[in-house]
């Protein structure tokens, strides 16, 4: 396929109960668990969605990420083509062990529609396509680790065969209190060149 | 102009056949995978479900090889692609993709928690497993995307052949009927109390069911069985459980394919749809279907013969459409039996021979999302 270049517009990553956007610390709080600084950080941004509260923490990590990169550009008016590409590495493995639990005990029985749900690592790819009204290409795959080859090669062919005129991809990886968000939009116009090698730095940093 | 991509190789083990050719003398003949189980390890109360049988899967699987420390799901996607991996003679080299579609993967490891178990549950590690089994030298990619990982993946391949990463996809698609499903589409109260009926007035909700299926993606018209036109995925941004009234992500998936493949949707000979029988899910097809002026083209839904097998459903009806196509026979839906959406649409209540040319395959899921494949006869 024809080269054209890629570009990467912003970047987010969220670990260590810490928020970085495109290289700063714009959130940082003391050693807590993921509920308590979700929330905390939902509550910094002043993010006014409710629902925000009934997601799981897969989907509260995704929507964290796609909501400092795609503020700009949200307004729901205008229609805006912009793919999700997500992946990681358990799935949602979390929930899945919750939903578990709540069904191995035949005297302690109760599965609920509302975690069920969640046993799916899509459903925050349709989270953040609500929020922002991204009525576009979703795809969520599973690598062992992050696979920025890819990442970046599927990328670029949505944006060379005219399926989507930006991408948000995410490496939203979540299970038993360890999380990493690694989150970037890629669109045909930029600064920054969207390859492996920038990729991978932009990752491990 | 981009890499033109083919189906060439094609294999499915369901509770009504271990290859392709009984499946399809099985649908001819009405016979369905759907029974009544009482099996209170699965769920307390007897239920309608499509299941393999063990003792036949475990004599099966005994041809292919003296191990034994696969799983159910392990041996039902190792059964899928075997056949087709000897036959296919392609070499799996760096230019061999292996994609695994899935939504619950080993899910039944969690049922006895350990860290072993743990592990097994991994999708990436099922997928390492059966990657090994058949020595595949590239990283294996897994699709779970809820209810369209079937056709989904079947769109990745065909997405990554055409921009030149590789030459060759093997698919496998696989799920299986546990008590975490079960209990879940209950707890939804999404379950049919009767073999479920497809588009039916009557239906009330889905059957689920376990299968596995497998293709050979390739770049080569050589054996082709059918050409990939077109394809799209797109989410409703409406609901994460429940499909958009207006149908607006399918209608949009099918249409991105008819852009795609540039054809007009009045050229389409035949629809194999999702047909879950679960209200919403039928009348947004249905709506869809019409909003693309398809309410003339044949439908049908498969779920009347296998369930929902989940990630496997995608992969597997279309591998049964492709069957069409090449004999050129539309299959009944089985179940149906009055419509019961609020916007017409042909569903077919007998088989019938036709000269199929254009094939659509669509499936919609939890999470909003919609996946389509358009294809095309080889002439």
């Amino acid at each position: 396929m024809a080269a054209n270049k890629t570009y990467i517009q912003s970047f987010c990553t969220i670990q260590n109960n810490e928020i970085i956007l495109n290289g700063e610390s714009v959130f940082k709080i003391d050693s807590t668990v993921f509920s308590d600084f979700s929330k905390k950080a939902y509550q910094n941004f002043e993010i006014n969605y409710p629902k925000f509260f009934k997601m799981d923490n897969l989907s509260k990590l995704a929507f964290l990420g796609a909501e400092l990169l795609l503020k700009s550009n949200s307004d729901s008016s205008e229609e805006n083509n912009t793919a999700l590409v997500f992946a990681n590495a358990s799935s949602s493995l979390d929930t899945d062990v919750k939903y578990q639990n709540s069904i191995s005990d035949s005297d302690n029985y109760y599965p609920s529609p509302a975690v069920f749900v969640y046993t799916l690592p899509n459903i925050c790819m349709g989270e953040i396509s609500i929020r922002h009204q991204l009525k576009s290409e979703n795809s969520f795959f599973i690598f062992a680790d992050f696979n920025p080859i890819f990442m970046e090669n599927y990328t670029n062919l949505l944006l060379e065969t005219k399926k989507a005129d930006n991408v948000l991809c995410g490496w939203v990886e979540y299970y038993n209190e360890e999380y990493k968000g690694f989150l970037y939009l890629v669109s045909k116009e930029g600064d920054f060149v969207h390859n492996e090698e920038r990729l991978k730095k932009l990752y491990t940093k | 102009m981009l890499q033109e991509v083919y189906i060439t190789e094609t294999n499915c083990i369901t509770p009504i056949g271990f290859d392709v050719a009984t499946n399809v003398k099985n649908i001819g003949n009405a016979v369905s995978g759907i029974q009544l189980h009482h099996n209170t390890l699965l769920m307390k109360t007897p239920f309608y479900a499509s299941i393999i049988n063990n003792d036949e899967l475990d004599l099966a699987f005994a041809k292919v090889t003296p191990a034994s420390n696969y799983s159910r799901l392990e041996k039902m996607m190792i059964l899928a692609l075997d056949p087709i991996i000897k036959k296919a003679k392609v070499v799996l080299n760096e230019r061999t993709a292996f994609i695994l579609s899935t939504t619950k993967g080993n899910i039944t490891a969690l049922e006895k928690p350990s860290e072993n178990n743990i592990k097994q549950a991994y999708l990436h590690q099922l997928a390492k497993t059966i990657a090994d089994f058949f020595e595949f030298k590239t990283e294996p990619i897994v699709v779970s995307n809820a209810c369209v990982s079937g056709v989904m993946a079947v769109s990745v391949a065909k997405r990554l052949i055409q921009s030149g990463a590789y030459d060759n996809a093997f698919v496998v698609a696989g799920d299986e009927v546990s008590e975490f499903v079960l209990s879940g589409f209950n707890s939804f109260q999404a379950m049919s109390d009767l073999p479920c009926k497809p588009y039916s007035k009557n239906r009330t909700g889905v059957t689920l069911g376990e299968a596995t299926a497998a293709v050979l993606v390739s770049s080569s018209i050589e054996n082709a069985k059918i050409k990939i036109i077109g394809d799209g995925s797109i989410n409703d941004a409406n609901h994460i459980s429940g499909p958009s009234r207006t149908g607006e992500g399918l209608f949009r998936s099918i249409e991105s394919a008819l852009v795609e493949a540039k054809i007009n949707a009045n050229q389409i000979d035949y629809i194999s749809a999702h047909g879950t029988a679960t209200p919403f899910n039928d009348e947004m097809e249905a709506i869809a279907l019409n909003r693309l002026g398809l309410e003339n083209v044949p439908v049908n839904s498969l779920k009347g013969f296998y369930g929902h097998t989940l990630g496997a459903s995608g992969l597997l009806e279309t591998v049964i459409g492709i069957q069409s196509v090449l004999e050129n026979k539309l299959f009944v839906s089985l179940g149906f039996d009055e419509l019961g959406v609020s916007q017409s649409i042909n569903v077919i209540e007998k088989n019938t021979a036709k000269n199929i040319h254009y094939f659509l395959k669509t499936a919609s899921g939890f999470g909003g999302c919609n996946s389509a494949v358009l294809f095309e006869k080889i002439k």
